[in-house]
């Protein structure tokens, strides 16, 4: 009775890419059909839309919205016709969650897994201590690994993609200059560090003397996070993610790193802390 | 959905039915993004949402109908309204469909 729906939540349960595609304009008869469609060389199609054809030409467009991440309404005619609007047909896309990868074991690494989790993230933290890098350390976290970050990045940067982020907040430069420098080398949506404004001088020329061009040292954000006046590792954990969102939307949000001047000021503070 | 997996697993291991709403289309200015989720169960639970909270208690009360009626899904448009203080309508302007149908495919 329930067999496209256990198979859309075993893939959601699973966090893997599905769509589900249901008539929400059209004949009586179409209307409320379902198909569930999962990605990959054997692509799967369950259920059916009424029509043969029509499953066919959807299906396939319900993979391409899939891997654009896209949920969007789409009209045929009653066999799939382009150009014909007899049936609309909502296509959900269900990718899996985007990933974050946090460079530095650090307290701001606690805070800003805590968000990036209520945003939706898949955490991992990654720090080459393993005093630091451990497990009860970052609860929050999906995964924490001990591994030298440029390590760590040859082995997962081919899986980096655009909604993806990494976020460097060891602010060593043996540590952040090789980690910035394989995260460029990735197609990583979003690259921040962390770091006053002499840090960050600093390590732009240890990343140009690594061979870092004008367009890598473009891509990353830093000082990271918007220019709020964040104080406490979680105030900066959401200036950071505000960051994240801005840069993906191309909204015009006021980062740090395009700002001058101390990225703390002294005027009296009051911070909000958490419960 | 993914938010309410855990919801409908419970009241189903209790044997209850579910009804399952889902944004699937918006027009104008409108609080959830299509997809947004909202299940209720037959003795009348809810989780999740559709909106900002202005037609939740009406998309609950398609919900229960369709569960206790043929069952066949519904597609119920939710727009501005101003007509009366207190119809249900969304008051940021825009327009938002929401498919109401038993959770049962």
């Amino acid at each position: 009775m329930s067999r496209l729906f256990e198979a859309l939540a075993a893939a959601l349960r699973a966090e893997e890419p599905v769509a589900l595609v249901e008539v929400v304009e059209g004949p009586e008869d179409l209307f409320g059909g379902k198909i569930v469609v999962r990605p990959g060389a054997d692509a799967v199609v369950l259920g059916s839309l009424g029509d043969p054809d029509l499953d066919r030409v959807v299906s396939r467009d319900a993979l391409g919205e899939l891997a654009a991440g896209m949920s969007v309404t789409r009209h045929y005619g009653l066999h799939g016709e382009a150009r014909a609007r007899d049936v609309g047909v909502f296509i959900e896309s269900f990718a899996p969650p985007p990933r974050m990868v946090i460079f530095g074991a650090v307290d701001f690494t606690a805070a800003l897994a805590r968000v990036a989790k209520v945003l939706g993230y898949h955490v991992t933290v990654c720090d080459a201590r393993p005093v630091f890098a451990t497990r009860a350390r970052f609860p929050m976290a999906d995964e924490v690994v001990v591994a030298w970050p440029d390590r760590h990045l040859a082995e997962i940067g081919p899986t980096l993609g655009v909604r993806d982020a990494v976020c460097v907040l060891t602010h060593d430069p043996k540590f952040d200059v090789p980690a910035i420098a394989a995260a460029l080398a990735t197609g990583v949506g979003y690259l921040g560090a962390m770091g006053s404004r002499r840090t960050t001088l600093e390590r732009e020329a240890r990343l140009r003397e690594a061979g870092v061009d004008p367009a890598g040292l473009g891509r990353v954000m830093a000082p990271i996070g918007l220019d709020v006046g964040a104080r406490t590792p979680e105030e900066t954990a959401v200036a950071i993610c505000a960051e994240i969102i801005a840069c993906r939307t191309g909204r015009a949000a006021p980062s740090l790193r395009d700002a001058s001047g101390p990225i703390h000021r002294d005027s009296p503070v009051r911070t909000v802390s958490p419960t | 959905m993914r938010e309410v997996l855990a919801d409908i697993d419970r009241w189903r291991s209790q044997g209850k039915r579910v009804a399952l709403a889902r944004v699937v289309g918006t027009e104008g200015s409108s609080p959830r993004l299509p997809g947004a989720t909202m299940v209720v169960s037959d003795s009348g639970e809810v989780a999740g949402s559709v909106s900002g909270g202005c037609v939740e208690a009406a998309v609950v009360t398609e919900a229960l109908d369709v569960l206790a009626g043929d069952g066949r899904p519904r597609l119920c448009s939710f727009g501005y309204s101003d007509d009366e203080a207190f119809a249900v309508g969304l008051t940021c302007g825009g327009t938002i469909r929401v498919m109401v149908e038993p959770l049962e495919w």
